[in-house]
């Protein structure tokens, strides 16, 4: 019985296959080009980088949901109950504690850089918070701790939501200057860009953080 | 046949195998591996299927691949976190009766 | 010779997906999945998506490996003297 349904699977998912191969090499006419369409209002964006420009400012509103899909994940975590947990076990490893100590000052200054490029070259919000993120488990690997005692869970929640609180600030502010929502005056839109940025650079970076065991 | 399309015929097929794994596994570490790589598969086809410019792939789709790989692994912490808790609990990782199986995929 | 480039890649890509998603040991899956992942971000970076690419290999790579090895770890004990995972 279970071999056949194996089987069953095996052949349904080769039939599946084969017909999405089919698909993707008969897809009917050009595809539209929206590099063109993006190049062609890159000027008045307020950054200089197409990928970047689509995030925050062309296609912004997609950007926003996925922020508050980000902040799901955390808060469903920490609404499970737990019981105790784990305690913290700082490593005596001389090797991982030295390798802590040069690399974890030289992933907050590339994830500044990373934040910053991102206007004019490959980067931004995103890359910055991985590597922000990668930085803290490092720390808590070699030391033990990471954030500080204050910083409590309860504590953390102002500093999850600040993108998104900051995301729709500023989407509510350029309605306000006139525009729509999330339609930047051309003028400030480099200023609003960068704002949103290192909101979420700081609220993804806690929240892949706290995704981690 | 151009490199692009290519891809997005390994992207296709990714999906498929990707398919197959989901429904023939029963260990929810397993089905989240199938999951992301069933992803990756769609972010192929995605860009495989954008008009390129050799200098850079298509923007509107480099962004919506961005957006994507924030979620799933938004979705695959989500998870695991639930799964953890079911450990925690006492429960069983796997979704399939004790009795009926028959490989031995999570020893050793 | 870019071609055969793509097309080795390509190879690669399915051949290490089909090892991480029907290996029988988990833990093997798991790294193989990684695998999988840095090989993705050179799939990006051979099609001029380089955000992609960054972003594959931090995220898709690193912090989802992470969060499936340590989960691999964690399940390999089963509690209550339960057997497992089936006949040896």
């Amino acid at each position: 019985m279970r071999v056949v349904a194996h089987r069953l699977i095996v052949a349904g998912c080769t039939v599946v296959g084969l017909a999405l191969v089919y698909a993707v090499v008969n897809v009917q006419g050009p595809a539209p080009d929206l590099a063109l369409a993006v190049s062609g209002a890159l000027a008045e964006s307020g950054v200089s980088h197409p990928v970047t420009a689509v995030l925050l400012n062309f296609r912004a509103y997609d950007t926003l949901l996925e922020v508050a899909v980000m902040l799901v994940a955390p808060l469903v975590a920490a609404a499970l109950p737990t019981t105790a947990p784990a305690p913290a076990k700082p490593t005596n490893d001389p090797v991982l504690q030295a390798l802590a100590a040069v690399a974890v000052p030289l992933a907050l200054l590339l994830a500044i850089y990373l934040l910053l490029i991102g206007a004019s070259r490959s980067g931004g919000a995103f890359h910055a918070a991985a590597v922000l993120a990668g930085a803290l488990v490092l720390l808590q690997l070699a030391t033990g701790r990471s954030l500080p005692a204050w910083l409590t869970p309860t504590r953390q929640q102002p500093l999850l939501i600040l993108g998104l609180a900051l995301f729709c600030a500023v989407g509510w502010l350029s309605l306000l200057l006139g525009g729509y929502f999330l339609g930047y005056p051309p003028a400030w839109a480099g200023v609003m860009i960068l704002v949103i940025e290192s909101g979420l650079t700081l609220s993804l970076a806690l929240a892949l953080w706290r995704l981690m065991p | 046949m151009t490199s692009a399309l290519g891809y997005a015929i390994a992207g296709a097929l990714l999906v498929a195998m990707g398919l197959a794994a989901m429904l023939l596994h029963h260990h929810l570490v397993r089905r989240l591996i199938a999951f992301n790589i069933m992803g990756g598969g769609v972010f192929l086809v995605l860009l495989g299927l954008a008009p390129g410019h050799g200098e850079q792939a298509d923007p509107v789709a480099q962004a919506l691949i961005l957006t994507g790989i924030v979620v799933a692994v938004a979705a695959t912490g989500l998870a695991l976190a639930l799964a953890r808790r079911l450990h925690q609990a006492g429960g069983d990782v796997r979704l399939d009766h004790p009795s009926s199986r028959e490989d031995d995929d999570d020893q050793k | 010779m870019s071609l055969w480039l793509d097309l080795l890649l390509i190879v690669a890509l399915l051949w290490i997906a089909a090892g991480a998603l029907f290996s029988r040991q988990l833990f093997r899956a798991v790294v193989l999945f990684i695998v999988f992942g840095l090989l993705l971000a050179l799939a990006w970076a051979r099609q001029a998506a380089a955000d992609v690419a960054l972003a594959e290999a931090a995220i898709g790579a690193g912090l989802t490996g992470a969060l499936l090895l340590d989960a691999a770890g964690r399940f390999r004990r089963v509690r209550g003297g339960k057997d497992a995972g089936g006949s040896p």
